[in-house]
């Protein structure tokens, strides 16, 4: 036997999985144990001080809980599972991720690799399903691939686009032995992550940028998964461009910057949406041109030339048609573009933003926030938390009205400030990813908006929140209805109610029994005093605050309509 | 009704379990149905290469849906070409009943016409095998049809090789690490 090979220690298969873990810098992992993960919850036994193991109450929760701690973190959202029924309630989380570029490496157990196939009892065949909604999905049959596969999972999540990758461990590789070492994975031939820069194209896309009289740049989550916020703002500020921000692309730039204008897309801002069709170049960095952004794409920025920023190939022209692409990360691109670029100022054409702005402000915002009598409006708390938060609280949301309230309304001063499930529209990923927002960012205050339906898709969560203590700041706005789809029908269902009317329960007594502190609030002369409470007490808060229930999502483009076609509501008229 | 074009979709892949899985999922998704499939292992060892035809009304869909299959971590290249580009060419056996074929008197003259090789006379069948085009393989297929009559008939997948000069894959995979090598990721 030579020297070296001394060293190297032989350990059982789970043990292996966890030292891989640590060698990639995990110290928090989200999961919820079951058969075929035994060996490797009995080695994380062994590990408890460098690695916290937070137990959820759900795999659904786990994993949206995964997605929050990346999103805040910049790491890597780690979630552990059980097979079968542990692994394809993951299923949503992980379909969630993968629309929203999320690096996270899913850990589900397997039946023994001599029972695979077999119908045996808890097994799923869990590369079959995951397959189509992961970056990438492997199946370790063997002890000594643990190291290497976990080596590349967390290679694949993390570098070019991000996103979620299934690794499916059959038990007898956890509980086999076999020499271990670990060597961090940078290069594997047939991926990608790093395109070659493009120069042409480059010089290409800042002749146009200097050409143009009116320039639009959309900022997606590209530019934060790239950790190009600085780059960008240097890019925009220097060529004087305004822009819109997707939902995801939100806290990228401080909502105050001059540049911004808001947000694009369905309850977007009317601005951008109304610029979009009449900017002369549109430059679109890190975003994927996504339907409820563009609306009807036979009409949309037709006169424009279009420059695409990303780092996705499959992307470019996927939607619109790019004049120029600049693939590659934001980070490289975006300097040696605005190295190319001449300082220039637009303010003529900035001006043009103001009065559809001021037009926004005057038939929507002020009404939505700043209400005189009658129910409280959604616009109106989520207005009053972050004003009261500074604006530089991390804003976790649900999906639906109080998703598009919190984006239209929550401000922000610093980036991933924003987890919402932008792609796939997730109810229920609100509560577990506000936990694990706030493990991922455990100084800053975490302030949950979640509606009475969302809430109730994934409650049991308190459990974990009350479990660890995690101070999270929940504000239930509570219409009594899934109020999205009860917009939908009043505006284009000749209001028909069905189904969307819910009887709910008392949120705030549930949350006592889970020894959460609660607080319902009906009254608009409560709202500002109980806001100041759930935001200085010590732990976590649920805040129930019952609002109007024929409140609407204004402004709007309607489903496959041109981003021009914006209904105002309230009889306004653009 | 638009012509639709035949698009032959060459993949390079590593050799891993499930990879046909992640690229008939784009298929679907993009409501492509494919016509023809060949798998086999490549030059190069451990890679592996597919040829799919499928039919489309847009080469921008094929476009699409080449660098939707591209962005698999484990795919190498994905490519499409139109039959232009391409030296392309299926295999067909024919099982034909041996009394039929004694019968028919001029067999010869087939033979001489399609191309055919016989790879196995026997008391009870005769098999032919035709290499060609689809509509070569198609027209034999009908003219036994008709004369003799076939008990059976298979056709392989395409596998095609394409006319014009390009990288080799060996020298792309050669240049891509030499690129990484020297690659500093840097993190702020």
């Amino acid at each position: 036997m030579k020297e070296n090979n001394a060293e190297i220690p032989i350990i059982q298969g789970s043990e292996a999985l966890i030292r891989s873990l640590l060698n990639e810098g995990v110290d928090t992992i989200f999961g919820y144990p079951g058969g075929a993960i035994m060996p490797v919850f009995d080695a994380l036994y062994d590990h408890k001080n460098e690695i916290r193991h937070i137990l959820v109450r759900h795999e659904q929760g786990a994993v949206h809980a995964a997605q929050g701690y990346a999103r805040v973190s910049r790491k890597v959202g780690v979630a552990l599972v059980t097979s079968g029924p542990g692994a394809t309630n993951a299923v949503t989380g992980i379909t969630d991720a993968m629309m929203d570029s999320t690096p996270l490496v899913v850990i589900s157990g397997q039946v023994s690799s001599n029972l695979l196939g077999s119908d045996a009892f808890q097994e799923a065949d869990v590369i079959g399903i995951t397959q189509p909604i992961t970056k990438w999905a492997y199946q370790i049959r063997r002890v000594e691939d643990i190291p290497w596969a976990v080596s590349r999972a967390f290679y694949i999540a993390s570098t070019g686009r991000p996103g979620p990758v299934v690794l499916d461990i059959a038990k007898d590789a956890q509980n086999n032995k076999c020499p271990y070492s670990y060597s961090k994975t940078e290069f594997l031939r047939s991926y990608d992550p790093y395109p070659e820069v493009e120069m042409d194209y480059i010089k290409e896309a800042a002749s146009i940028i200097n050409q143009a009289k009116k320039p639009l740049a959309l900022v997606g989550q590209g530019v934060i998964l790239g950790k190009a916020e600085k780059e960008l703002i240097s890019f925009l500020e220097k060529a004087d461009i305004p822009f819109g921000s997707t939902i995801l692309g939100l806290s990228a730039v401080p909502s105050d910057h001059l540049l911004n204008c808001g947000m694009l897309g369905m309850h977007g801002n009317v601005a951008p949406n109304i610029k979009t069709n009449e900017c002369d170049v549109l430059i679109a960095i890190g975003m994927r041109f996504d339907d409820r952004v563009t609306g009807d794409l036979k009409t949309y920025a037709k006169q424009a030339k279009v420059i695409h920023f990303d780092i996705d190939k499959a992307e470019i022209d996927k939607n619109v048609k790019t004049t120029v692409r600049v693939l590659g990360d934001a980070k490289i691109t975006l300097p040696l573009v605005t190295d190319l670029i001449d300082k220039n100022s637009h303010s003529a054409w900035i001006d043009e933003f103001k009065p559809l702005k001021q037009k926004e402000v005057d038939c929507i915002i002020n009404n939505e926030l700043y209400p005189d009598e009658g129910e409280i409006h959604m616009g109106e708390v989520i207005n009053k938390v972050t004003e009261a938060t500074q604006n530089k609280a991390v804003c976790v949301t649900d999906v639906g009205q109080q998703q598009m309230m919190a984006t239209r309304y929550f401000k922000f001063t610093q980036s991933r400030s924003m987890v919402t499930s932008g792609g796939l529209g997730t109810m229920g990923f609100g509560l577990p990813a506000g936990i694990g927002a706030k493990y991922g960012a455990p100084d800053r205050t975490v302030c949950i908006f979640v509606g009475d339906g969302g809430l109730q898709m994934t409650i049991q969560e308190l459990g974990t929140i009350m479990e660890y203590g995690i101070n999270v700041k929940i504000i239930v706005l509570n219409n009594n209805f899934l109020g999205m789809v009860r917009q939908w029908q009043e505006l284009f269902y000749d209001e028909r109610y069905s189904e969307t009317h819910m009887k709910n329960p008392d949120f705030v007594k549930i949350a006592d029994a889970y020894n959460i502190k609660g607080r319902k609030v009906v009254d608009r002369a409560d709202l500002d005093e109980a806001i100041s409470e759930m935001l200085s007490y010590d732990g976590a808060y649920l805040l129930e605050v019952v609002v109007e229930t024929k409140g609407m999502v204004y402004p709007m483009v309607p489903a496959g309509s041109s981003v021009t076609n914006i209904i105002l509501g309230n009889g306004y008229k653009l | 009704m638009e012509e639709k074009t035949l698009y032959t979709i060459t993949i390079f892949s590593e050799n891993t379990v499930g990879v046909l899985n992640q690229i008939t999922t784009i298929f679907t998704r993009r409501q492509l149905n494919i016509e023809t499939l060949s798998v086999s292992p490549s030059a190069i060892k451990g890679i592996h290469k597919f040829t799919i035809t499928t039919f489309s009304d847009s080469e921008e869909d094929m476009i699409k849906l080449v660098r939707q299959i591209d962005k698999r971590v484990d795919i190498i290249k994905a490519y499409y070409n139109i039959n232009e580009d391409l030296i392309h060419q299926e295999l067909a056996l024919y099982k034909l009943a041996t009394e039929k074929v004694l019968e028919h008197g001029s067999i010869e003259y087939l033979v001489r016409k399609y191309n055919i090789r016989i790879l196995e006379v026997s008391k009870d069948c005769v098999v032919f095998l035709k290499a060609g085009h689809y509509a070569e393989t198609q027209a034999l297929f009908e003219e036994l049809s008709q004369q003799i009559g076939v008990l059976q008939f298979i056709r392989s997948g395409r596998i095609a090789i394409t006319k014009a000069k390009v990288e080799r894959l060996s020298d792309m995979l050669a240049s891509r690490e030499e690129r990484y090598k020297k690659l500093e990721i840097t993190d702020n």
